[in-house]
């Protein structure tokens, strides 16, 4: 197997808040292969989005801190740069669109001024190639007429668009790794599957890694190659993404599939997970899912279960993986 | 047939905002709603489903007039509520609800769960004091919260809880009718998969009558006998759901269908052959959805198509049915 682009080794991150340690993302290890799209997922509060800013350093310290861990992007923790050499990943080597493209572009800059930024900043380019370049990218993700709309404001452009626009700056400086924050939960969904098709078709163009945070599975099945599922900051299962939509082997990851309404299945009730996601300050012993699972056994609550090896690529947080699906 | 018996009929209702142009003293209206007709059967569940903008909650909100219709006809237990007067109005309330979207801001977070809920119960004159709080118990038990929650605040849910007492607080007064907008949208995947349970349980239980809105078509086909669909204010296909899945006849549909997303990995869509977004003021006469479409025709950009029955109550508004 090729070395990976990036290795992560239990990574903890913590906030420490007024009301108490909230245990954001708790003993997290994954690797992300060159040109492969590995997708985190998992509902709100689970722990995926805080990976994805900690890969980054981008959680604010303090109230955040990220307690330990190693991120070996090609060899090189990224946790022991210094914020100067940080500066130089970011950006460049990895970089993130998030959900939502209005808040996370400036309103008072041109997108082209926002592109051209990052490729002056990174790549040494004066201002004019900076704009080329910036023309070229708009082109690539299929925004018409690049020449003109690179002059646009962000209010100006629609939401599909705007997202775009993103992507463009975010693939500029052709990074190694991207991170995409839920890219399409604000789209509508013809607007979603255009850019999930975009996505895709550069991604396989430029050959870069992509981590893709989400909480919509059907996202998921759309464009992911491997499949880290999330609950309550840890990881619970992962594998590729047949194996985790075929033969899953953790009740949370069987639940969240059957929670979503059957096109083809005629109306019935949804197996709907019982409960709710537990509080991060205050969180069960043993297996955090215990409380919710009908597989729930006496040895569940008393110690939290590694993730157990259902072959070499694919593994389960449950001690009852056996029978589990 | 007993069960045609209609609950609910709208006509060419309308709704126009309008814009105020800087420097200019015309007032450009937007066609938020722009002449819509349906009807729902008792005990039927309407869905109503298109993409932001398509003026599908302003429908919703028109209905029951939470906010003005411009024009057309609501008709709903013999009589048009367009024409009714504030206290008629105020009298039919009870019978016609409505469940919000974002149950964080729907709540009033100086209430407790059981003024909340029990609000209606006093306003109408339906129950007061301990009479009131026995009502309260017995709906919260219903929506499946404790009767101990109804001294707590909003702030101490989850928003599925919240949801819940969003629904709690609609079935108080045994409604009829309850639209119910994007009800589950803003709620995790399991969390969504429960209210949807609930929202099918209430119905069988107390034989409500669902207008559901919707953009999340899995969610619509799940819950919805007919389904409508919205595109600009328009209503472009309406049809029995298995029906319209099957056999989607307006190329809007047949668009919007192929873009959701698969369950299953190795039933990778292609994406959508949809073209470009576009200023829908822009366009003066013809087809709404024409300059997106991939089968227009000269025709499309003259005509508008008017909405046909199909067969089986199967409804298009398209000039090339295929």
């Amino acid at each position: 197997m090729k070395t990976p682009l990036l290795e992560v080794r239990s990574l903890t991150t913590q906030f420490f808040t007024e009301d108490g340690v909230v245990r954001a993302v708790e003993d997290v290890n994954f690797e992300i292969h060159p040109g492969e799209i590995l997708s985190l997922v998992g509902e709100s509060g689970c722990g995926k989005s805080v990976t994805g800013l900690s890969l980054l350093r981008l959680i604010p310290i303090p109230p955040g801190k990220i307690m330990s861990g190693e991120l070996l992007f090609e060899g090189r923790d990224l946790l022991g740069l210094e914020e100067r050499e940080m500066e130089r990943v970011r950006g460049n080597d990895i970089s993130m669109i998030f959900q939502e493209p209005m808040t996370s572009l400036n309103p008072v800059f041109t997108i082209g001024n926002q592109i051209m930024e990052a490729l002056q900043l990174h790549q040494n380019l004066d201002k004019k190639e900076a704009r080329r370049r910036a023309i070229e990218m708009l082109d690539r993700v299929k925004i018409p007429s690049p020449e003109v709309r690179i002059d646009s404001y962000p209010h100006q452009l629609s939401g599909g668009m705007r997202q775009r626009a993103m992507i463009a700056m975010a693939l500029s400086c052709q990074p190694k790794l991207l991170i995409a924050d839920e890219p399409t939960t604000a789209l509508d969904v013809t607007i979603q599957a255009q850019v999930l098709r975009l996505l895709k078709e550069i991604q396989g163009e430029m050959g870069m890694a992509v981590m893709l945070i989400t909480h919509d599975l059907g996202v998921v099945s759309e464009i992911a190659d491997r499949v880290a599922v999330m609950y309550a900051g840890r990881i619970v299962e992962s594998g590729p993404i047949e194996a985790i939509f075929g033969e899953m082997r953790h009740p949370y990851t069987r639940g969240l599939l059957e929670s979503i309404p059957q096109l083809e299945e005629k109306k019935k009730r949804l197996n709907a997970i019982p409960g709710q996601v537990p509080n991060p300050m205050d969180l069960p012993t043993g297996c955090k899912f215990h409380p919710r699972c009908h597989l729930m056994i006496d040895d569940c609550k008393k110690e939290e279960p590694p993730l157990y090896p259902v072959n070499k690529n694919h593994f389960s947080r449950c001690i009852r993986w056996k029978e589990c699906c | 047939m007993a069960h045609n018996e209609y609950l609910l009929q709208v006509r060419d209702l309308t709704k126009y905002f309008y814009r105020q142009r800087f420097f200019s003293s015309d007032r450009e209206p937007i066609r938020a709603v722009d002449g819509i007709t349906f009807s729902i059967r008792k005990g039927e569940t309407l869905g109503l489903v298109g993409e932001s903008g398509c003026g599908k909650t302003t429908a919703g909100k028109a209905i029951l007039r939470l906010i003005e219709p411009t024009s057309g006809q609501v008709l709903f237990k013999e009589g048009n509520i367009l024409d009714l007067n504030r206290e008629d109005l105020r009298r039919l309330r009870p019978h016609m609800q409505f469940i919000f979207q974002d149950p964080y801001e729907s709540l009033n977070p100086r209430m407790r769960v059981g003024e909340i809920v029990g609000e209606g119960l006093e306003v109408h004159r339906i129950a007061q004091g301990k009479d009131k709080a026995d009502r309260v118990s017995e709906i919260l038990e219903k929506v499946g919260l404790h009767p101990g929650d109804a001294i707590r605040y909003p702030h101490e849910f989850s928003g599925g809880q919240r949801q819940r007492i969003g629904i709690a607080r609609a079935i108080s007064l045994n409604p009829q009718l309850i639209v119910a907008d994007e009800p589950v949208s803003a709620l995790d995947v399991s969390i969504q998969a429960q209210i949807l349970n609930l929202l099918m349980d209430l119905r069988d239980q107390l034989g409500l009558t669902y207008l559901f809105i919707s953009h999340d078509l899995r969610i619509v086909k799940h819950i919805s006998d007919r389904i409508a669909v919205m595109y600009l204010g328009k209503m472009v296909e309406m049809a029995n759901g298995e029906d319209l899945f099957r056999r989607p006849l307006h190329p809007y549909t047949q668009i919007l269908l192929q873009a959701i997303p698969k369950l299953d990995p190795s039933k990778r869509s292609q994406g959508a052959p949809l073209r470009e977004e576009f200023c829908p003021h822009d366009l003066k006469k013809g087809c709404l959805f024409q300059p997106r479409c991939p089968h227009s025709k000269e025709k499309c950009q003259m005509e508008e198509p008017l909405l046909l029955d199909h067969g089986e109550e199967h409804l298009v508004g398209c000039h090339f049915v295929s």
